[in-house]
């Protein structure tokens, strides 16, 4: 059980380092996000008297590229299925459990050590975090990813083809992204738009990540910790559950 | 000898399409065994009953005496399979996939590297153990999906057209090897193909299946025999006719669309 759980992370992991496009690729977009929005919005939001933008969004844009590695990852069950690797794991005497938790875990490795990849790339761009919450914050940035890889996984067992990716990257991962308050504070938002916003998990890891990296937040640490764990935990059990059901 | 596949009035149905219908066979350890039958006969079906993908509708099925639904990690332990359509990973090695089977299927870390150079030997495969699969042809993904087959010491092997796409050149190699395997590790063999060449060459028992219905069994010479013909695809023809059966749809596309009627499509 753990061989099999450890073999399908390596997977992962081994088919990410290897896949340099893939890397560049994905630090590309937040890069821009940061110079773009960074730069280009900074004196209107310290005119606003919010501070330094580019403090406030680096979190947020690592929030960014981790959901979109994630989901990404945990998408590639359809792939897999499309170019037959899928059968090989669904006939191991193995439990489905153990390997959708192995490409889980591989899935929100490959995220978290992609947005520590762009708090590298935010601080060469301008920004210094609370070097002391770094650790932590890569901690955030695990359970962030572990959330949404099993959320990938959790749709992509749901498919048969590629044909619904763009569907989910158009209703579920850009709203997840630009409801989040990964690039605005929720503290002043119309009313209705921060309902949403609570509705959206990727709130909370982005909050945690303020909290430890910049010193600032809208929801406690306590609540934020809370939500991440209790959805996190939800759709792993959603994910093992679809993905035992695939039948191919 | 006793018989390592038991099949009772197996069938399997998607909405109220029968793919399988009342197919009752045994296939006796050690012996190599072909099930034939046109596209549509419902031969991928029935393998995926066997090798636990799918669960019966109806029927009794036992591997190595264990039942596929009940038992499934017994059975799974059993058998070996290369699948109709390719199933390696691409972005990994020759090496890294039988290294990833071997973590599967619970392959001691002290024998997997033995066996590995022993199977990429077989497979002729050893000087390319570390090249990317994307890079290999066609006929050598199809090597190395056997050598993984095997890499836990199956009873059983699964060969669902293996030599589908293949020039005559690997299909002799790959027949070989198959021969070979069933000479010295007694493996049973279950294969399916369309090249009757294929059968007469190494199948000793076949079962032919057409519209889902078991429509003979035997030797090769008996079903010549039975059916007053020199060739066994003369014998084929006589027993399933010659009409085309695509018009029918595979077993897969009827249960692609009997899964969208249920769940919805998903365009």
């Amino acid at each position: 059980m753990t061989k099999a759980i450890y073999i399908m992370w390596l997977r992962e992991v081994k088919r990410f380092i290897r896949s340099k496009s893939r890397i560049v690729g994905a630090l590309g977009q937040p890069l821009l996000f940061l110079v773009a929005l960074g730069y280009g919005l900074g004196p209107v939001f310290q005119k606003a008297g919010q501070g330094n933008y580019l403090e406030f969004i680096a979190p947020g844009i690592i929030g960014m590229s981790i959901i979109f590695t994630a989901i990404f990852n945990g998408m590639q069950v359809i792939w897999d299925r499309q170019f037959g690797f899928l059968k090989e794991t669904l006939v191991a005497p193995v439990s489905r459990l153990a390997i959708m938790f192995g490409r889980t875990l591989g899935g929100a490795t490959v995220a978290a050590l992609q947005g520590t990849l762009v708090l590298c790339i935010a601080v060469a761009a301008g920004f210094r975090p609370l070097w002391v919450g770094v650790v932590p914050a890569i901690i955030v940035m695990l359970l962030i990813a572990l959330l949404f890889s099993a959320l990938g996984i959790t749709v992509a067992s749901k498919l048969r083809d590629m044909q619904g990716f763009q569907l989910i990257m158009n209703f579920l991962v850009m709203p997840l992204f630009f409801l989040s308050g990964a690039l605005f504070p929720l503290n002043n938002v119309p009313k209705a738009l921060l309902i949403v916003a609570q509705f959206d998990p990727l709130s909370y890891g982005v909050d945690a990540l303020r909290h430890f990296l910049i010193g600032a937040g809208t929801f406690s640490l306590a609540t934020d910790f809370g939500v991440l764990v209790v959805v996190s935990a939800v759709f792993l059990f959603l994910g093992a559950r679809f993905f035992s059901q695939i039948e191919i | 000898m006793a018989n390592i596949i038991e099949v009772a009035h197996l069938t399997k149905r998607f909405g109220d399409f029968e793919a399988v219908s009342d197919v009752s066979f045994s296939v006796a350890a050690g012996d190599i065994f072909a099930l034939l039958g046109p596209n549509g006969a419902g031969k991928s079906t029935t393998i995926k009953m066997l090798t636990t993908l799918l669960h019966p509708s109806e029927g009794v099925i036992r591997i190595d005496e264990h039942d596929p639904v009940t038992d499934s990690d017994a059975v799974r332990h059993s058998f070996g399979i290369v699948f109709q359509d390719p199933s390696l990973d691409e972005d990994l090695t020759a090496l890294e996939n039988l290294e990833l089977h071997g973590a599967l299927y619970g392959v001691p870390a002290g024998t997997l590297r033995k066996r590995i150079d022993e199977l990429l030997a077989l497979v002729e495969l050893a000087d390319r153990k570390d090249s990317f699969v994307r890079d290999f042809s066609g006929g050598m993904k199809r090597r190395l999906e056997i050598a993984r087959g095997l890499l836990h010491h199956p009873k059983i092997i699964f060969l669902d057209e293996p030599t589908l796409g293949l020039d005559p050149q690997t299909r002799n190699h790959l027949w070989h090897y198959v021969e070979q395997l069933n000479a010295n590790e007694g493996i049973t063999v279950f294969f399916t193909t369309h090249y009757m060449e294929e059968v007469e060459r190494t199948a000793r028992h076949v079962a032919i299946v057409d519209h889902g219905k078991l429509v003979a069994q035997g030797t090769t010479e008996s079903l010549k025999a039975e059916t007053g013909t020199a060739r066994l695809e003369d014998a084929f023809l006589a027993l399933t006719g010659s009409s085309i059966r695509e018009e029918a749809g595979s077993a897969t596309d009827r249960m692609r669309s009997h899964y969208q009627m249920r769940h919805g499509s998903r365009r």
